[in-house]
């Protein structure tokens, strides 16, 4: 590598650190992402003069061609997807562009094992199979993760022995990794290794429920970062090491947040298909109580003479696409002196912070969006507590029935406000599956139907009221 | 110190300094900031790049044109679906 290239992938790998540290912070965080950018396309120009051609060095026309066009292909494609995109389907976005990512590393890994020669240093055929492993585990996982947000997938699946199916097929593709690094450098094992890690990144995504694919995203981000550090190692490019090493590590902790705000092991999330616990536990734990609807006119009334009303948003607010309304209808009660804000759970939505990006889709400011720390211990203070399309993150079951499939989740505590009143479009269970015994709270109205056409009415009502 | 060695001290520095980045991250840039480091792994592309220049015979060359597709769509789409989301955010005037 010459000087000048060194010089530019430093400072592409300093803009990328300042970049991830910029984005952790509300002000900064916009400015982080367009810095990351630019590091990339400084990375981008600096590898032009280290690209040589197989046999004299040279960099064939039809190959300057080939660049050109894939690159331009993905740009298209990158940018169509970017844009156009709702942003409700941002989560699945993400899953796809990180899949394609990981194909990419995948097949680099590939190409690159097609050149190793007996000379070849086992530290870099090593790291080429990890990157090919990890990578085409990464592609195939998100693909899955996207169907499944995509709603493709009503259950997790889940069949006999199938951990143990899991773990044959991963003790094959290790062996065969094995005989690769040491012995045959053969292309048709490694087309077969990446048909199995294929198969092992579907396998292992297929069993774990939809409302988990939150962490499996961020955990499939991070992979693809380890893989694209691999091929670092593998291709001799310390950019592409930093950069997909700080993903790695930090889409590490990421995961780990977010299981921590599910209060479940990782390796729970992971390896126990969810589903199978919630058919037992459901049946055990069935409620008593009468559910108690309330009309639109009622509930505008209530929220119209409250002091203070908290917000708790979930995912059927995203699917309605009633974000806009939803801020209409605090801009109206604020206007009435009450004191509107939003409680936001860590896990509502398909994705850790996708309420905060929904909602400021709509312009709610950020400083009336609060955590749920923060506004649990304040929740027995509030007068009404209106919960749009969120389910489990309010189940008071978490906190006292042992037996549930999510006791131990950190909940905002709905079931202390005076009034609780929960925009729902039917008594459908939540994305875990199971039933909500805060809809039969003697303090909880029920108010039927679409998010999107209830607030309408409510923001008409408040106004008129 | 082989030259081996120095890129595994990078790579185990690197490790930690992720760590360090974003441990205090508010839940609520959670999603622009695991699409933000989403993107940084296109970084890939520079990867496909590389191997696209250095490929013999027709199917290393589709694979590599493949793999430059894919780290393109995965650093544009990125860092774009990512300025879109954070566009959003916006203090009260």
């Amino acid at each position: 590598m010459s000087t000048p290239a060194a010089i530019a992938f430093l400072a592409a790998s300093v803009l990328f650190i300042v970049g991830i540290k910029l984005l952790a912070s509300p002000k900064t965080a916009r400015k982080g992402n367009l810095l990351a950018g630019a590091g990339m396309l400084l990375a981008l120009f600096a590898v032009l003069p280290l690209l040589h051609g197989p046999h004299d060095g040279s960099v064939s026309l039809w190959k300057w061609f080939l660049l050109i066009t894939g690159l331009g292909a993905g740009l298209v494609i990158g940018a169509l997807g970017a844009y156009k995109v709702k942003m409700t389907a941002m989560p699945q976005m993400v899953a796809l562009f990180n899949g394609a990512g990981g194909g990419a590393a995948a097949l680099v890994a590939a190409i690159e094992f097609a050149h190793v020669t007996r000379a070849s240093s086992l530290t870099f055929v090593v790291a080429m199979l990890c990157a090919a492993l990890i990578g085409a585990v990464s592609l195939s996982g998100s693909v899955i993760a996207y169907l499944k947000l995509e709603g493709h997938f009503d259950k997790p699946v889940t069949y006999p022995a199938q951990q143990v199916m899991n773990g044959v097929l991963f003790v094959m593709s290790m062996l065969l990794a094995l005989a690769m690094a040491w012995g045959s450098h053969s292309m048709v094992l490694m087309v077969l290794f990446l048909v199995l890690a294929l198969a092992l990144g579907v396998l292992m995504v297929l069993p774990i429920g939809g409302a988990d694919m939150p962490v499996v995203i961020s955990l499939l981000n991070s992979f693809t970062g380890l893989a694209v550090a691999a091929d670092g190692f593998a291709i001799g490019n310390i950019a592409m090491i930093i950069a997909g090493t700080l993903v790695g590590s930090s889409g590490t902790i990421l995961t780990l947040a977010m299981c921590k705000a599910m209060n479940r092991p990782v390796t729970n999330v992971l390896f126990s298909a969810f589903g199978k616990v919630d058919a037992a536990a459901a049946s055990a734990g069935a409620a008593t109580g009468s559910v108690k609807s309330v009309q639109a006119d009622e509930a505008a009334i209530l929220l119209g003479v409250a002091g203070r009303v908290v917000i708790v948003p979930g995912y059927g607010l995203a699917v309605a696409q009633a974000q806009h309304q939803v801020r209409q209808l605090s801009d109206e009660l604020a206007k009435k002196g009450v004191e509107v804000s939003f409680a936001i759970h860590p896990v509502a939505g398909r994705m850790p912070g996708h309420m905060n990006v929904l909602l400021a889709e709509a312009d709610v400011p950020y400083d009336q969006l609060i955590e749920m720390d923060e506004i649990n211990p304040e929740m027995d203070r509030v007068d009404v507590c209106l919960i749009i399309g969120a389910n489990d993150v309010v189940n008071p079951a978490a906190r006292e029935d042992k037996s549930s499939p999510i006791y131990g989740m950190p909940i905002i505590e709905a079931e202390k406000a005076g009034t609780v009143i929960v925009m729902k479009r039917s008594m459908g269970k939540g994305f875990a599956g199971i039933e909500n015994a805060l809809f039969l709270r003697d303090n909880c109205r029920m108010l039927f139907g679409d998010a999107k056409a209830s607030l309408q009415e409510l923001v008409t009502r408040v106004k008129a009221g | 110190m082989t030259a081996e060695m120095l890129v595994f001290f990078i790579f185990v520095l690197s490790i930690f300094l992720g760590f360090e980045l974003i441990s205090k991250v508010p839940s609520m840039l959670h999603t622009p900031l695991m699409s933000g480091t989403n993107a940084i792994h296109g970084i890939i592309l520079l990867g496909g790049m590389l191997a696209l220049a250095g490929a013999e015979g027709f199917i290393q060359h589709f694979a590599g044109f493949v793999a430059v597709v894919l780290g393109s769509a995965n650093v544009f789409g990125g860092f774009m679906v990512t300025d879109r989301m954070l566009q959003m955010f916006k203090r009260k005037k």
